[in-house]
């Protein structure tokens, strides 16, 4: 089972200061190890918090953690994630002539990976 | 990382030192220094708290070749060896250093003839296009304390990302025209998700996702009296006409204006077009009342970057300096695309990770050459640096000057030396070698 959505990758506050402690370090790595959902997307796809689940755009894919957003705070269909290494793999290299990637608001597809 | 211990030294208090880690750059902050570790920094923030108490002196070398430890003097002479060598260097980042740093760096990108780029590009790049196309109806921070008592925040979450934003300059300061503070302020959010900052809303507007061009466009055309079609407005932006008639409204009846905004305008479809949508809305206001816009700058000194890079080639970010004179052209001389398209054959990186937050070509091909970085803390990209320079921190070790996000400069106040040299330092040795190298080809 596969559903696409909106990613929406950007600064938390545990990601600021991960990245003054060091971006190898527990904090940082943390951060941007978990990408967070509307709570009736993840029920509606049967997906558990914390569960590992695959994020698929045209550019590329990765694994990382689904938790549970707070209620209120994304509408179904949308996702957030801290910046990360994570979220730069699913980024494509084509700025459409302005020097910026697209790094928000960017296509991609949940697969479970115990499908 | 292993750090030295503190040593047994008086406590020291610094007054008045100044936080580079966002563009917000508060100068109020009294640290408690003990030896070679800030223990105490009290009025802070989070983020300003974390910068201060986590920069300690680690136990690097002040060089590695290729991972193994060199000193300095070899270091910097690889460094420019590796620059002057190349057909088409680049150097990037520079948005976490001091203008003095900044200066030096332009002036080795001019000698060699680089592809001059600084985070800018990745951040509010798309904004610098749109002020070349609209201009910018701005004012100072002092001005938005004193005056603002309307203030917009579109697709900028400062609660994370400028956490004293509200506090010290946008919302909870009494000023001169706005007496009782945040009681005087009507505060209105935009975003497409409700992030931590829209508690702090009056009027917290949530969006379609990639639609923050429509809705700008919406507001302009009622702030100029054009007949909209609801359904269409509905359904492009997420939101009602009525709201955006009401928005106007209140946005018409303010005294003075202001809008801050962020990423989730330049990062987003429309990028450069969402951000000369928000400054036409801008500058259509100033038709009823008194109203400016400022982009809300991340790095510490990214506006330094920019006015430094401006000042000495004529353009603020992505220039190219190979035929001996500046030329500007965003997404041909941008970092990330001149690394994508596998242009580079050398780069130097100044205080940035484009090997943590490049898209994937960009970061395959910048680890196909050879490159130099400088940074305080170990990264992606200064572990894959075939030289890699372990600089002092600015603002904690490093004297010098940044840019506020609203141009003013502001002086730093080190808190203790370190052994490591500084960025502006090294900068410096590569500058002195790359004309040597210059002086003896041409002699």
């Amino acid at each position: 089972m596969a559903e696409d959505f909106i990613l929406i990758p950007g600064r938390s506050s545990q990601q600021g200061c991960g990245i003054n402690e060091g971006k190898f370090g527990e904090t940082y790595q943390e951060a941007i190890s978990f990408v967070q959902m509307n709570p009736d997307d993840m029920t509606r796809l049967g997906i558990s918090e914390g569960e590992t689940i695959q994020l698929q755009s045209d550019f590329g894919e990765v694994e990382i953690l689904a938790r549970t957003a707070k209620k209120g705070e994304l509408p179904e269909g949308l996702l957030f994630m801290a910046y990360g290494d994570r979220s730069s793999r699913l980024m494509g290299g084509d700025t459409h002539g302005t020097g910026m990637p697209t790094s928000k608001g960017i296509d991609v597809r949940i697969n479970r990976l115990s499908d | 990382m292993k750090t030295t211990e503190p040593t047994k030294e008086p406590l020291k208090i610094v007054e008045d030192a100044t936080c580079t880690f966002c563009g917000c750059v508060c100068d109020d902050i009294q640290l408690t220094v003990e030896g070679s570790r800030i223990t105490k920094a009290k009025k802070a923030c989070v983020l300003g708290k974390s910068w201060f108490l986590n920069h300690e002196i680690e136990d690097r070398a002040p060089c590695y070749l290729h991972g193994k430890p060199a000193p300095l003097e070899d270091g910097i002479k690889e460094a420019a060896k590796i620059l002057y060598q190349a057909r088409y260097p680049l150097i990037y980042g520079l948005s976490d250093t001091t203008v003095e740093s900044q200066k030096v760096a332009v002036g080795i990108a001019d000698w060699i003839g680089a592809n001059l780029d600084t985070t800018t590009s990745v951040c509010h790049g798309p904004s610098g296009m749109a002020f070349q196309g609209a201009g910018e109806s701005t004012c100072s921070l002092g001005e938005v304390k004193n005056r603002a008592d309307m203030v917009i925040f579109w697709g900028s979450n400062p609660a994370e990302s400028h956490p004293r934003h509200f506090t010290k300059y946008s919302l909870m300061p009494k000023g001169m025209y706005v007496p009782n503070g945040r009681k005087d302020r009507t505060c209105v959010i935009v975003d497409v998700r409700k992030t931590k900052s829209a508690k702090a809303a009056d009027l917290f507007v949530q969006i379609k996702p990639r639609k923050d061009f429509e809705a700008l466009w919406t507001l302009r055309a009622l702030a100029n009296d054009v007949e909209l079609d609801p359904e269409k407005v509905a359904l492009e932006t997420g939101n009602p006409l009525s709201l955006w008639e009401d928005l106007m409204e209140k946005m018409k009846s303010a005294r003075y204006g202001v809008i801050f905004f962020g990423m989730g305008l330049t990062m987003t479809r429309g990028k450069h077009a969402n951000s000369e949508g928000i400054l036409l809305l801008t500058r259509d206001m100033n038709r009823h009342t008194r109203f400016s816009c400022k982009p809300n700058r991340g790095h510490g000194n990214v506006t330094g970057a920019d006015s430094v890079v401006a000042w000495r080639t004529g353009y603020p970010f992505g220039v190219n300096l190979g035929r001996g004179y500046p030329r500007f052209n965003p997404g041909e001389y941008t970092a990330s695309d001149v690394l994508a398209r596998g242009e580079a054959d050398a780069a130097m990186i100044i205080a940035s990770d484009p090997m943590g937050n490049f898209s994937q070509p960009a970061r395959d091909h910048l680890a196909s050459i050879p490159f130099v970085a400088l940074d305080p803390k170990e990264t992606p990209t200064s572990r894959a640096a075939a030289v890699s320079f372990s600089v002092a921190t600015y603002g904690i070790n490093v004297p010098g000057t940044v840019y506020r996000m609203d141009d003013v400069p502001i002086p730093l106040r080190p808190a203790f030396d370190s052994p490591l040299p500084s960025d502006l330092e090294v900068l410096q040795g590569i500058e002195r070698e790359v004309l040597r190298l210059r002086s003896a080809e041409f002699r």
